[in-house]
């Protein structure tokens, strides 16, 4: 299980000494340091990183932090706007101007870091917690309905191939809401690094609805994780796009702490040639009664490589768990490749749990099918391909967030066929 | 209309349809009767251009045009239509949305102008109430969920909302109780002109109660080895296919 140490992550260790920092906060980043010197980032001989390599990221060299002077900011094309409330980071700095959302100062996220990340265990978080700025923190007062928060990051290139990683610290109070949307894009071409963290703590029956796109420019790499616990009667509801970026890893890593509490994590990868998307789940059912649903499908074109990890710890007092995960994948070139992990671990003897993965190709009868009633073979296969990423999408309930999803999938196999 | 002459094919090396000679002339509906593995389904699928069939010889013609020389979607372009012995479930496709697809890529392959949402939902509920169809079948993934009776009425409404010049039927009775069965037919019956013909293939001669031939063919081991008028059928359902054989 030992990664060997990595000597390019000294290179990011020597950022790290030179960020500012208050006290609280230089307490975590020299915490994250020292994992990062001890461990380096890890290798294909760490089990959870098997299927993914991340030299290419150890051997990049990514650029200084530095916030550029005002005279210099860029005005990048921004996603739509879905809501009311949005905060905006473009090339890893977060710009007041652009955002409605009022920026709070990094000392205000103390408070709110819980402390669910593992530096031994989770070398992506350590990354982040050894380089990590600014990022959302927000804090739902108990029974308030938040409506709709946009997370928006932009990479323009204007500062060259930068690594940020921002810390996004939210917690919903007692029968609160939210929705989080948050999109991730990039200038293509630009080997740039995005690790955001998110810690998230959810309190007794409150419902966090997180919808992320991730269309970072495709020389990029994205390496995310989500960290979240839920309370009592409380629903975490994940939904990832995973589009983008040379080499993507979203890790989701949730804990259900209290009986009745519910996660459902689904989401759609899309992999486009010479792309490598990851997306690794940690799933503790901790406490009796809860629910979880997972449903991710992948599509792979060109010479890509998917990979689906997901593991449902059943702890022994998560009696009358229902878990359920599925992950299906489309090969729509020979070239493509999946690997899938699914991983049960139960230790309570009244539990249902099940998953099941399907790999394939696009059925030839339903082509045929469709082909027969006259629709051209191209147009046959998209439909088939639209249809079975619909199946993913049409579970998000909020209808900004499915429209943007909707849009993404649409914009992504509009060029993947081109 | 259809002109089918020497036709042989074949499925992974193994002859299968084994030198068929068929003429079917506009407005007329023949049935194609015979027993299981006779090559009924191979020959609908030949026609209508499924992968994984061997054509070896022969050749069929569609309005003097050479069919099997086209793609499946060319071939229902030009008025060649299957309904399905199994029809498919596409999960994810919703079945208005596939409906008023492949009548709109059909219009455009036509030079016809496309059918805008209100123009299809008009025409598309007015042909489900002649067959009896529930309207939430529209907003349904295509065959998702739907008894078979349901997925053979599906079949029936492409059709009508196709209006084929050639319909091939593949054992669109199997599975279908009597009321449904009825409903088939009428939808069938309600194409009949002199610019439509269908080939009927049917493994019994319940639905040709309904739906009346003008030929029955006999179709055995990849021949057709006797054709007659309607009363074939009604013989053959007496004394059976052996008969036909000795």
């Amino acid at each position: 299980m030992n990664a060997i140490v990595n000597n390019n992550a000294a290179g990011l260790l020597g950022r790290a000494e030179a960020l500012a920092r208050p006290a609280w906060a230089a307490e975590t980043r020299a915490a994250g340091m020292a994992a990062l010197r001890a461990h380096g980032l890890p290798t294909r001989r760490a089990e959870a990183f098997k299927y993914t390599d991340l030299a290419p990221v150890a051997q990049a060299s990514f650029g200084e932090h530095a916030p550029i002077g005002a005279r210099g900011l860029p005005m990048p094309s921004l996603p739509l706007t879905r809501g009311a409330a949005r905060l905006v980071f473009v090339d890893g700095v977060l710009r007041g101007d652009l955002s409605s959302l009022p920026p709070r100062p990094l000392s205000d996220a103390q408070a709110l870091l819980s402390g669910l990340t593992s530096l031994t265990t989770q070398p992506i978080a350590a990354m982040n917690a050894a380089l990590f700025e600014d990022g959302l923190f927000l804090d739902v007062p108990e029974g308030e309905d938040a409506g709709l928060v946009e997370l928006v990051s932009v990479v323009t290139g204007a500062r060259g191939a930068i690594g940020f990683h921002p810390r996004h610290v939210l917690r919903l109070g007692k029968r609160a809401k939210l929705t989080l949307l948050d999109t991730s894009d990039g200038a293509a071409g630009l080997a740039y690094m995005h690790n955001p963290v998110f810690e998230i703590s959810l309190d007794e029956g409150a419902e966090l609805a997180h919808v992320r796109i991730q269309r970072e420019g495709r020389a990029a790499f994205h390496l995310s994780s989500v960290h979240c616990a839920i309370a009592a009667g409380a629903t975490y509801d994940n939904f990832t796009l995973n589009a983008g970026g040379r080499l993507a890893r979203n890790e989701i890593h949730a804990a259900l702490n209290g009986p009745k509490a519910m996660c459902h994590m689904n989401g759609a990868q899309l992999v486009g040639d010479g792309q490598h998307a990851d997306t690794t789940t940690v799933l503790h059912h901790a406490a009796p009664d809860c629910g979880s649903r997972q449903t991710y499908k992948t599509v792979l074109t060109g010479k890509s490589r998917g990979v689906f990890q997901g593991k449902i710890l059943v702890s022994k007092p998560a009696q009358r768990t229902d878990g359920y995960q599925m992950n299906q994948a489309l090969l729509l070139s020979e070239e493509a490749e999946m690997d899938s992990k699914p991983q049960l671990e139960i230790y309570a003897d009244d539990v249902k749990c099940s998953h099941g993965a399907t790999v394939g190709a696009l059925d030839p009868a339903q082509l045929f099918y469709l082909r027969s009633r006259g629709i051209p073979h191209e147009a046959a296969r998209s439909m088939l391909v639209e249809a079975f990423l619909t199946e993913a999408t049409e579970g998000v309930g909020d209808e900004a967030c499915r429209a943007a999803l909707s849009e993404a999938v649409t914009a992504w196999w509009a060029q993947a066929r081109a | 209309m259809l002109r089918i002459e020497g036709l042989t094919a074949e499925i992974d090396g193994k002859p299968i349809l084994k030198g068929i000679d068929l003429e079917v002339p506009s407005g007329e509906l023949h049935a194609i009767m015979g027993p299981n593995g006779s090559g009924k389904s191979t020959l609908s699928y030949v026609l209508s251009g499924r992968d994984g069939y061997e054509i070896t010889g022969g050749s069929v013609t569609f309005n003097g045009i050479d069919l099997l020389a086209m793609e499946p979607e060319e071939r229902a372009a030009a008025g060649v239509f299957l309904a399905f012995q199994y029809p498919v479930e596409l999960p994810g496709v919703g079945n208005a949305n596939f409906l008023r697809t492949a009548l709109n890529a059909q219009r455009r392959h036509r030079g016809e102008s496309e059918l805008d949402a209100m123009q299809f939902l008009k025409l598309a509920r007015a042909r489900m109430k002649e067959l009896s169809m529930p309207e939430d079948m529209l907003k349904r993934g295509v065959n998702v969920g739907f008894s078979g009776g349901e997925k053979k009425r599906n079949e029936v409404l492409q059709m009508a909302l196709l209006s084929p010049q050639l319909a091939i039927l593949d054992e669109t009775d199997s599975g279908l109780d009597i009321d449904a069965l009825k409903i088939v037919a009428e939808g069938v019956n309600a194409l009949r002109s002199p610019e439509f013909s269908a080939l009927i293939i049917t493994h019994y001669q319940r639905l040709l109660d309904y739906i009346v031939p003008d030929r029955v063919h006999v179709l055995m081991a990849g021949r057709i080895v006797k054709s007659g008028g309607p009363e074939l059928a009604l013989e053959l359902e007496a004394s059976g296919y052996a008969s036909v054989a000795a």
